[in-house]
C-alpha cells in the first residue's frame, strides 16, 4: 500500500481497458527483453511513515553539535522564525519554476525583492535571481567576465579567496582555455601591488575576497580604476553579512559582486541548500547569467512580474549558451528576502555590528588572556586567523571534548597552509559565557 | 481591502523606524565599527533594506504564497519536470535539528549520521540506475550534466586522448545538454531523430569518428518514447571509443523496468526533484546526483563518501579526480527528502510508481487523441507530446493559447514550443501521483477548451481572465527591463 | 523602404551596403520576422576588429537570441546607437536600420557574399 498511489484495481483495469491493452506490462514491451530489468531491484521493501522517521530520527541523533566558531563560508547565525514559518508554506515550495507568470506571481515577486535587496547591499546596479552557492557563483562571474571582454583569456585571483573557490574554479576553466593566474598575499592580505605586473590586454578580470580566507578586510582603493585602464573587470566576493558594516562591493567600484547568503536565514545544513548572489554594472546586464525576474504590465495594465531576458538562458542559446543554468535557489532566496524583510535595515546593520563586537572582543581575550597570536595584523569583521603554536588540528580536536568546535583549521581546506592556522568565526549568537569558556578552553589545549 | 495594499512590494509597506526583529541585548562592549577597524573599510551608503514589523511580513508573503499555483493545489501535467506530489513525511525528517544544525567542516565523528544517509543514498541510487559510485553534489540537473561531461574529459584525459573534443546530442535534447557540454568544452553535433520519433542509428553512424568523445541521451526521450534501438546505439558509440551520458530527466517511467547501467550508459544524472519527490521550491533548489560505472569511478568529484568498517568518512584523496564542482557536498536538505521517499517507496513502491506513471500517461494519450493532433502515436512511457499545429492553422488557436486556457481552469500548463522537433508542441506528463478523477477532469478541460477553439477562438486568445494577473506584456518586460524596485 | 536587390547577404541573414570602403551590416526582412519583436541590439564598439565570419555582436528578441558575423574583416566605425533606445527599428525598417559599419581592409571579401537572388534561394531550402 503506497499513500501516494492514488489508483485501485478497479481503476486500474478500467483505464487498462480504454487504453485498449490487457495488462501494465503490455505498456512496457517497448523495451527490448534483452535490457530489461527482470529482478527486483535490491532495495529493501517500502515501509510506514512511522518506521521511515524513527529510521531517519535515529540518524540525526548520530550526529553531534558543539558551540560553534566554525565559518569559512557557512555560519551560525540567528534564524528568525518568520522564515521557517513562510518558507514552509506549500504554495511556495511545491510550485515549478514560474514559467507561467499568470499563476506564479508570489515566487516572481519574490525574487524581484530579493533581486533589489542584492542590489541595494552590494550598491550595484542589476541582480539574478540567485545561483547555486558562493564557489560556483564565482565561475559564473569569471565567465562572465570573460565573454564581455574582447579577447581575452586570462583570469587573475587573489590567493587569499577561499580555497574551495580556487578549486571550483579550476575545475571549470580547466577545459576552455581559460588561463587561472594566482596574485600573491602580503601579511593576510592580497598584495595588490603584484596586480599592476601581471595586467595586459589578455585579462578579463581579477578575482578577489573581502572579508577575505583569514577573515580579514582587504583594501581596494584605486583598484578597479587600475583594472578598468586596462579593460579589465573587478569581482569581489563578499560574505553579506558583513556588507551589513563594512563597504559594499559597488563602493570599491566593483563590477561583478558575488558571494553566499547562507547567513540570511539558512541552516547551516552541513553545506546546502546555500544561495550564490551575483550583481553586476548595469553594462553587464545583457551577459548576465542564470534567470532574471522583471517588472512589467498584464493586459488590463496592472503590475505583473515576469522571467524575462531568456534569450540569454540555454534553452534559447543552446550550444551557443555561455551558462548552462536553467534554475535558481528560489526556495533558498525567497529565505534570504524574508529574513531581510524581517531584520530590516537596522537589523542588519545591528547585526553586522554585534558579530564584529563579539569577535574583536573574543579576539582580544585571546590574545590577552591565552597568549596567542593574530596570523596578521588586519582589520577583520567577524572570523580572525590565529597563528598557533602548535597544529591547528590538534587544538581544535582537544578543544571538541570541551564541547566547543573551535575553528577551522585552514590546511584542511587548502595543504600548503600552514598548518597552525585556526580561522575562528563569531556570530552574534555567540554569548559573553560562550566566548570566556573557548578562552579556557583554548589555555587548556595550549598546555 | 484595497487591492492597492495587496499588490504592494514589501519595500513600499516600509515605514521609517518600524521594526520586525529584536536582537538579543549586546553583552560585550559595544563599540562603534570605526572604532574596530578603519574607517575606510567601512560601508558609506545606507541600504534601502524595508522598515516593517514582523505582522507586515507574515502577511506580505501569505498574500504573495497565494498568487502562486503549486502542486498541493491541483494537477501540474508539465512535461519532462516530474511533478509528482511531494509527502510531507519528507518535509518533517528534513527539518530534524539533528541534521539542520550541521556545519559542513565539523569533525566527521560528530557527522556520522548524515554521512551514513548520504552512503546509503548513494548504493541506493546506484540499485535504481545499475551503476557502480557516485556524487551528489551537483546543486541541479544542469549541474549533474556539466559534471557529466568533466568525467568524460577527465577520462579521455586520463587515456591520453586528448582529440576526442565532439558530443552528440539528439535534435529532440533538452535544451541544457548541448549548453553543458558546449561550456565544458566540447563540440556539439546534433544528430537527427527517424519518421519514429527516435535517434536515427543510420545518422549516428555518420558521426562516429576518432573525435567522438561521447554522446548525451535522454530514454525514454522527450518525446516520451523509448529508445528501442539503444543497446545498438550504446554498442556503436563504444566501438567507436566514445562514452554513454544519460540525462535522468525522464527516470520516472522505468524505474525497477530498466536500468540506465544495463541499457549501456557510463554515467546517469538523476533529478532528485523530479523523481525521488522532492519539492521544486519555485525553481530549486534540486539535486542533480550523478551516478557512474566502474570504469569512471575514478575521476569522481572531490570529496566521495566513503566507509571503512562501521566508520563513514569523507575521501579527499582520489588521485584522478575532476576537482572540486562545488563548495560543500551539495544540496544536503534535499537529499534528506529524497531518501525519506527511496525508504517509504521500497523496492516494489518505486516500480510501481513508474508502472502508474505510464498507465496515466497512456490514459490521456488515449483519450485526448482524437482531439489534438498526436505526431507519434504508439505506447508512450511517463509522457506524450501534441501538436497545436493544426488547430493554429484551423482555428488561429496555438499551444500558448491552450496552455493559458488551462490556467483559467485552475490547471497547471503543459511545457509549451519543446521538444523542438515538433511544431507547436505540447508536452504532458500526469506522474502516478494522480487519480484517475484528476485525468479525466483534465480530459473534459481539453475537450472543452478544443471546443472553444472551433466556436469561439477569441475567448481563448483572452484566457485567462480570473487569475491574480493576466497575460504579461513580455517584450516590454525585455525591451526596457525593470529589474529591481528604487527608492523614490 | 531601401531596395535589398542592391544588397550583398550572409547565408546568417545579414546584409551588407558597400558606400565605398565602409560596409554598413544590417539583418534581413525575413530575419527580423523569424525573430520577432527585436527587444534588444547589443551595439558593438568602434574601433574593435573583427575578420570576415566573426562574431560581432547579438541582437534578441523574446524568444530568441542571433549572433551578427562581420561580413568582411576590418574595423568598426560607425554604430547605431538609435538601435539602443529603439530596437524596433529593424522589425519597421530591417533594410535601412543598420546596426554597425566596418572600414573593409580587404574589398575582395564581398565576392563571398550572396546577391539578392541568392540570398532568397537559400531561404526556401531552409
Amino acid at each position: 500500500m503506497f499513500p501516494y498511489l492514488p489508483h485501485t484495481d478497479k481503476e486500474i483495469k478500467a483505464m487498462l481497458s480504454d487504453i485498449g491493452v490487457d495488462s501494465i506490462d503490455e505498456l512496457f514491451a517497448d523495451i527490448p527483453a534483452k535490457i530489461r530489468f527482470k529482478g527486483e531491484l535490491n532495495l529493501p521493501k517500502g515501509q510506514s511513515e512511522l518506521e521511515v522517521y524513527t529510521r531517519l530520527k535515529r540518524l540525526a541523533e548520530n550526529n553531534r553539535q558543539g558551540v560553534s566558531f566554525l565559518g569559512a563560508g557557512n555560519y551560525d547565525h540567528i534564524i528568525p522564525s518568520t522564515v521557517g514559518a513562510l518558507m514552509g508554506r506549500t504554495e511556495f515550495y511545491t510550485s515549478y519554476t514560474p514559467y507561467q507568470p499568470e499563476i506564479s506571481q508570489g515566487v516572481l515577486q519574490a525574487i524581484f525583492e530579493f533581486q533589489t535587496l542584492m542590489c541595494e547591499l552590494t550598491s550595484l546596479q542589476v541582480s539574478n535571481a540567485s545561483l547555486y552557492d558562493g564557489h560556483t557563483a564565482a565561475s559564473e562571474a569569471c565567465a562572465l567576465a570573460v565573454n564581455s571582454t574582447r579577447k581575452t583569456d586570462t583570469i587573475l585571483y587573489s590567493s587569499t579567496i577561499h580555497p574551495y573557490t580556487k578549486q571550483v574554479l579550476e575545475t571549470y576553466f580547466e577545459d576552455l582555455n581559460i588561463k587561472l593566474v594566482e596574485l600573491p598575499e602580503k601579511a593576510g592580505v592580497l598584495d595588490t601591488d603584484s596586480v599592476k605586473d601581471q595586467l595586459g590586454d589578455n585579462v578579463a578580470g581579477l578575482l578577489v575576497q573581502s572579508p577575505n580566507i583569514y577573515g580579514n578586510l582587504e583594501d581596494y582603493t584605486g583598484l578597479s580604476d587600475l583594472l578598468h585602464e586596462h579593460k579589465s573587470l573587478l569581482i569581489v566576493s563578499s560574505n553579506p553579512m558583513a556588507l551589513g558594516a563594512i563597504k559594499s562591493q559597488g563602493e570599491w567600484g566593483a563590477d561583478i559582486a558575488i558571494g553566499d547568503t547562507q547567513p540570511f536565514g539558512l541552516p547551516a545544513y552541513y553545506g546546502g541548500p546555500s544561495v550564490g548572489y551575483i550583481a553586476a554594472t548595469e553594462k553587464l546586464l545583457r551577459k548576465m547569467p542564470g534567470r532574471i525576474v522583471g517588472q512589467s504590465v498584464d493586459e488590463d495594465g496592472k503590475r505583473a512580474f515576469v522571467l524575462t531576458m531568456q534569450a540569454r538562458e540555454q534553452h534559447i542559446k543552446r550550444e551557443r549558451a555561455t551558462s548552462n543554468i536553467c534554475s535558481n535557489q528560489a526556495l533558498a532566496a525567497l529565505g534570504n528576502t524574508i529574513y531581510l524583510a524581517t531584520v530590516g535595515k537596522e537589523g542588519l546593520k545591528e547585526l553586522a555590528e554585534q558579530n564584529m563586537q563579539k569577535a574583536h572582543y573574543l579576539a582580544e581575550k585571546l590574545k590577552k588572556e591565552a597568549g596567542v597570536e593574530m596570523a596578521a595584523d588586519q582589520p577583520f569583521f567577524n572570523e580572525f586567523t590565529l597563528a598557533l603554536p602548535k597544529k591547528a588540528a590538534d587544538i581544535a580536536e582537544a578543544m571538541e571534548a570541551d564541547g566547543i568546535f573551535a575553528g577551522v583549521a585552514l590546511n584542511q581546506l587548502d595543504a600548503s597552509k600552514p598548518e597552525n592556522l585556526l580561522t575562528v568565526a563569531v556570530t552574534e549568537k555567540r554569548t559573553v559565557e560562550e566566548m570566556d569558556r573557548y578562552v579556557q578552553s583554548m589555555k587548556g589545549a595550549l598546555k | 481591502m484595497s487591492t492597492q495594499l495587496k499588490n504592494k512590494l514589501i519595500f513600499e509597506r516600509s515605514r521609517e523606524g518600524r521594526r520586525g526583529f529584536r536582537v538579543p541585548d549586546i553583552d560585550v562592549p559595544a563599540r562603534k565599527p570605526e572604532e574596530m577597524v578603519d574607517k575606510k573599510y567601512l560601508r558609506v551608503h545606507e541600504t534601502a533594506l524595508p522598515e516593517v514589523s514582523e505582522v507586515d511580513v507574515i502577511r506580505h508573503y501569505t498574500r504573495l504564497s497565494q498568487k502562486n499555483y503549486c502542486v498541493d493545489l491541483g494537477f501540474y501535467p508539465l512535461g519532462s519536470c516530474t511533478m509528482k506530489y511531494n509527502p510531507k513525511i519528507n518535509e518533517v525528517t528534513a527539518g530534524l535539528a539533528g541534521f539542520a544544525g550541521l556545519h559542513p567542516l565539523q569533525p566527521q565523528k560528530t557527522t556520522q549520521g548524515i554521512l551514513e544517509l548520504m552512503y546509503d543514498l548513494t548504493e541506493r541510487l546506484c540499485e535504481v540506475t545499475g551503476m557502480s559510485w557516485g556524487t551528489l553534489q551537483p546543486f541541479a540537473g544542469a549541474h549533474g550534466e556539466f559534471t557529466g561531461m568533466k568525467f568524460f574529459k577527465s577520462y579521455f584525459k586520463k587515456q591520453g586522448d586528448t582529440g576526442r573534443t565532439k558530443v552528440l546530442v539528439p535534435d529532440g535534447a533538452h535544451g541544457t545538454n548541448p549548453a553543458s557540454a558546449h561550456i565544458s568544452g566540447f563540440e556539439v553535433v546534433e544528430v537527427k531523430s527517424n519518421e519514429k520519433g527516435m535517434v536515427s542509428v543510420e545518422d549516428l553512424k555518420q558521426h562516429l569518428d576518432e573525435n567522438l568523445a561521447g554522446i548525451m541521451l535522454t530514454n525514454p526521450n522527450t518525446l516520451g518514447l523509448y529508445e528501442e534501438d539503444i543497446a545498438e546505439i550504446a554498442e556503436l558509440v563504444h566501438d567507436a571509443g566514445g562514452l554513454l551520458y544519460y540525462d535522468g530527466a525522464n527516470l520516472n517511467a522505468i524505474m525497477g523496468k530498466s536500468r540506465p547501467g544495463d541499457m549501456g550508459f557510463d554515467v546517469v544524472h538523476l533529478n532528485l526533484h523530479k523523481t525521488f519527490s522532492t519539492p521544486h521550491g519555485g525553481g530549486g533548489p534540486g539535486s542533480g546526483a550523478v551516478m557512474v560505472n566502474k570504469k569512471l569511478e575514478p575521476f569522481l568529484p572531490a570529496p566521495t563518501v566513503r566507509k571503512k568498517g562501521s566508520e563513514y568518512y569523507l575521501d579527499h584523496d582520489i588521485p584522478d579526480t575532476m576537482g572540486r564542482i562545488s563548495g560543500f557536498y551539495g544540496n544536503i536538505a534535499v537529499l534528506v527528502r529524497a531518501y525519506t521517499y527511496i525508504l517509504t517507496m521500497g523496492n516494489d513502491g518505486l516500480k510501481r510508481a513508474s508502472e502508474l506513471a505510464v498507465l496515466n500517461a497512456n490514459y490521456l494519450k488515449e483519450k485526448l487523441k482524437g482531439r489534438y493532433f498526436l505526431p507519434y502515436d504508439r505506447v508512450c512511457k511517463h509522457e506524450f507530446v501534441l501538436s497545436a499545429q493544426k488547430m493554429k492553422d484551423a482555428y488561429g488557436v496555438n499551444g500558448t493559447d491552450v496552455a493559458k486556457a488551462l490556467l483559467e481552469f485552475g490547471i497547471h500548463a503543459p511545457t509549451v514550443y519543446f521538444p523542438l522537433i515538433v511544431h507547436e508542441a505540447m508536452m504532458f506528463e500526469p506522474t502516478e501521483t494522480e487519480s484517475r478523477e484528476s485525468l479525466d477532469n483534465f480530459i473534459e478541460v481539453m475537450h472543452e477548451i478544443a471546443d472553444l477553439a472551433e466556436k469561439d477562438p477569441d475567448k481563448l486568445h483572452e484566457m485567462p481572465t480570473s487569475t491574480p494577473v493576466r497575460r504579461v506584456d513580455q517584450v516590454q518586460a525585455a525591451k526596457h527591463p525593470v529589474l529591481r524596485w528604487q527608492p523614490e | 523602404m531601401a531596395s535589398p536587390e542592391k544588397l550583398k547577404f550572409q547565408k546568417s541573414h545579414e546584409w551588407t551596403r558597400v558606400e565605398g570602403s565602409i560596409a554598413y551590416v544590417g539583418i534581413s526582412d525575413h530575419a527580423q520576422e523569424e525573430l520577432g519583436d527585436i527587444v534588444f541590439v547589443e551595439i558593438p564598439e568602434v574601433d574593435d576588429e573583427f575578420d570576415a565570419g566573426e562574431e560581432v555582436t547579438n541582437i534578441e528578441s523574446v524568444k530568441a537570441a542571433s549572433p551578427i558575423y562581420a561580413p568582411v574583416s576590418g574595423k568598426v566605425v560607425k554604430v547605431n546607437q538609435e538601435l539602443e533606445d529603439a530596437p524596433e527599428l529593424i522589425n519597421q525598417k530591417p533594410y535601412e536600420a543598420f546596426i554597425f559599419a566596418i572600414e573593409m581592409t580587404d574589398p575582395s571579401e564581398l565576392d563571398n557574399l550572396l546577391s539578392y537572388e541568392e540570398y532568397q534561394k537559400t531561404i526556401e531550402e531552409e
